[in-house]
């Protein structure tokens, strides 16, 4: 059941309040009347009505000092003025005083009734966009940020430091910490969180179709564009625009997105139009900028435009105490998707997963617990039901010749990053070369 | 006994809005009737608007004396306002005993067209039922057809039905 419109009639005159209370209760409406502005200001005290009615010239405090004292009660209630006399100036003055409209007696039956319709369909729009956006709000929690180690608390406080500032963030950390998680967070706690959040994914893109994805092409720029295409920096106009792997563009597209960050303004592949873009750039790495711009291959320039405010995350290795919580939170994540009443993960499971290194971080874990979810059975996550690399089995060492015990170490590294070789010899300390070697000395073979 | 009073002031004839009657009879279930108006409007007449301030005359008509489950339409051909807006068709009083309707709006000619007599009898045989309607109790109602519906131009008379919807008529049992 809908609660009817409420009406509060505000004029000295008792003809007219009666008369405007008449016609508006035959709509169904409530309507309430005051004599004057003490009367109406004292009912506003104990209720709120969706349109107020003021006259304009009464004894006393006026319509239009009314008005403003309405407001600072209830700053959301729609104003309409009626008066006998209009004049341009009391018209204009009232309409910046915030007045929804303002009409002179008599009034046509017709144009009050639309007028008041009118205001409550506009009220009712203002009211719903309150709650959409407290919706959002909601929904855009950054609840995929689980921790209470103090490395990811001061990440939750860098994050709420910057969000509501406009400036540039550049998020480090390993692959796999969550670096996208987290400019989501930022844009989410922003304001410009209710316009979109454009991911580019530099890394996973040829030079020319990087330069195609980020400023859009006009038609027949090149071989296969058909159409005019927009370009991710216009999606994200009045948004964040997300660049991951910012540390893989190309030493052209480097300089056309200097150039677009700090003009705002770009054209198309291909096109002569300028068009003005508003949009905060967040953009995240795992790569050593630093080193990159020491070598020539990242542009000075761009790094400095780009590393205004850093975020690091911490690998998982490095808040091992967060892996309890992460592991219940996607056991939990993974049990509502998959509607299994998997409630959690055994002891000896869990004490394996808070020792494991995590060379993938937090993208690992999940995939481990999502893996485990499929195979385990209720009421909990068994030893058995993690991924092979994980278990106990492959972390004791054969007794015996310290050669036997290398052979196994550096087969369970490989094994734990999938034979990708850069990421075992950094793990194991050793350069590349050396790890082929003892590859082939041991005789590991990859399955 | 319940009882409607169609009060003619109007220069209609009598027989034509006994034609009425029956309609009223029908939507409301109550016994209707037409009697010459005695009722002077003189002091409702607003020199400054040249029209006559229905709540006036509704005014006067609510002091008139009525008998238990009575109710009064005045039927006048002066055009009416209410203070506050330009015109009215007509006014009544809610869940009360008396109402007024008048033709002066309800005529082609006011519009400068034909004058068309069927035209003006229909749209005020709906006026009448409308206005009657909120002193059974009926608010304006948002279907399209029904009676009840708020007109505020001639033309939206001509759009609706002479009789309540459903769920008007379904009010009006509930209120017998």
């Amino acid at each position: 059941m809908t609660t009817k419109p409420a009406i509060l009639v505000v004029d000295d005159e008792q003809v007219i309040r009666d008369s405007l209370s008449k016609w508006f209760r035959e709509d169904g409406y409530t309507v309430d009347a005051a004599e004057n502005a003490a009367e109406a200001l004292r009912q506003m005290q104990a209720q709120k009505w969706d349109i107020i009615l003021l006259d304009i010239k009464m004894p006393g405090m006026d319509g239009m000092e009314l008005q403003q004292r309405i407001k600072e009660i209830d700053p959301t209630g729609t104003i309409i003025f009626i008066t006998a006399h209009a004049t341009v100036d009391t018209a204009v003055q009232a309409l910046k005083a915030g007045a929804y409209d303002y009409v002179t007696k008599p009034v046509d039956p017709d144009y009050l009734s639309h007028l008041v319709t009118n205001a409550l369909k506009q009220r009712s729009l203002a009211n719903e966009n309150v709650k959409l956006k407290e919706q959002i709000s909601e929904f855009s929690k950054a609840d995929d940020i689980v921790g209470e180690s103090p490395q990811i608390q001061k990440v939750f406080e860098l994050i709420q430091t910057v969000a509501r500032t406009d400036t540039t963030v550049m998020i480090r950390g390993e692959s796999g910490t969550g670096k996208e998680i987290i400019a989501r967070a930022i844009h989410s706690n922003s304001e410009r969180r209710y316009f979109p959040i454009v991911a580019v994914n530099c890394g996973g893109l040829a030079e020319g179709i990087l330069e195609s994805e980020l400023f859009g092409h006009e038609r027949g720029a090149f071989t296969g564009a058909q159409y005019r295409r927009k370009g991710k920096l216009e999606l994200a106009d009045g948004g964040t625009l997300f660049l991951d792997e910012v540390g893989n563009i190309d030493a052209k597209t480097q300089m056309d997105l200097l150039r677009a960050i700090e003009t705002k303004q770009f054209t198309r592949v291909g096109g002569n139009e300028n068009i003005k873009v508003d949009f905060r750039v967040i953009c995240a790495t795992n790569k050593d900028l630093e080193k990159a711009v020491a070598e020539g291959t990242f542009r000075e320039d761009l790094y400095y435009r780009l590393n205004v405010f850093s975020i690091f995350i911490p690998p998982l290795r490095e808040r091992k105490g967060d892996i309890p919580q992460l592991v219940n939170y996607f056991v939990q994540k993974y049990s509502r998707s998959m509607n299994k009443s998997i409630s959690g993960v055994a002891s000896e499971a869990m004490d394996t997963l808070v020792r494991y290194n995590w060379p993938g971080n937090v993208r690992e874990l999940e995939n481990a617990i999502e893996r485990a979810m499929v195979v385990g059975r209720p009421p909990k996550i068994q030893l058995q039901d993690l991924p092979f690399q994980l278990t106990e089995k492959n972390h004791i060492f054969p007794a015996g010749s310290l050669a036997a015990a290398e052979k196994a170490h550096i087969a369970v590294v490989l094994e734990q990053n999938r034979w990708n070789i850069s990421r075992s010899a950094e793990i194991l300390q050793i350069d590349r070369v050396t790890l082929y070697n003892k590859i082939e000395k041991f005789g590991l073979k990859k399955p | 006994m319940p009882a409607i009073h169609i009060l003619n002031g109007s220069i209609i004839e009598s027989e034509k809005l006994g034609r009425l009657a029956r309609t009223v009879e029908n939507v409301f279930g109550v016994a209707t009737n037409v009697v010459q108006s005695t009722i002077s409007i003189d002091r409702a007449f607003d020199q400054s608007r040249g029209q006559y301030n229905s709540t006036a005359i509704l005014a006067i008509l609510v002091n008139q004396p009525v008998r238990q489950n009575e109710k009064n339409i005045l039927v006048v051909d002066e055009d009416l306002y209410i203070p506050v807006l330009t015109f009215v068709f007509g006014e009544a009083q809610l869940n009360g005993v008396a109402a007024i309707v008048s033709t002066h709006r309800l005529q082609n000619q006011f519009y400068g067209l034909p004058h068309d007599d069927t035209l003006m009898m229909d749209r005020l045989q709906k006026e009448i039922v409308h206005e009657l309607g909120h002193t059974f109790g009926l608010y304006h109602c948002r279907q399209f057809e029904c009676v009840m519906r708020s007109s505020t131009y001639v033309e939206e008379i001509d759009l609706k039905k002479a009789e309540p919807c459903h769920t008007c008529s379904a009010l009006l049992k509930q209120a017998a």
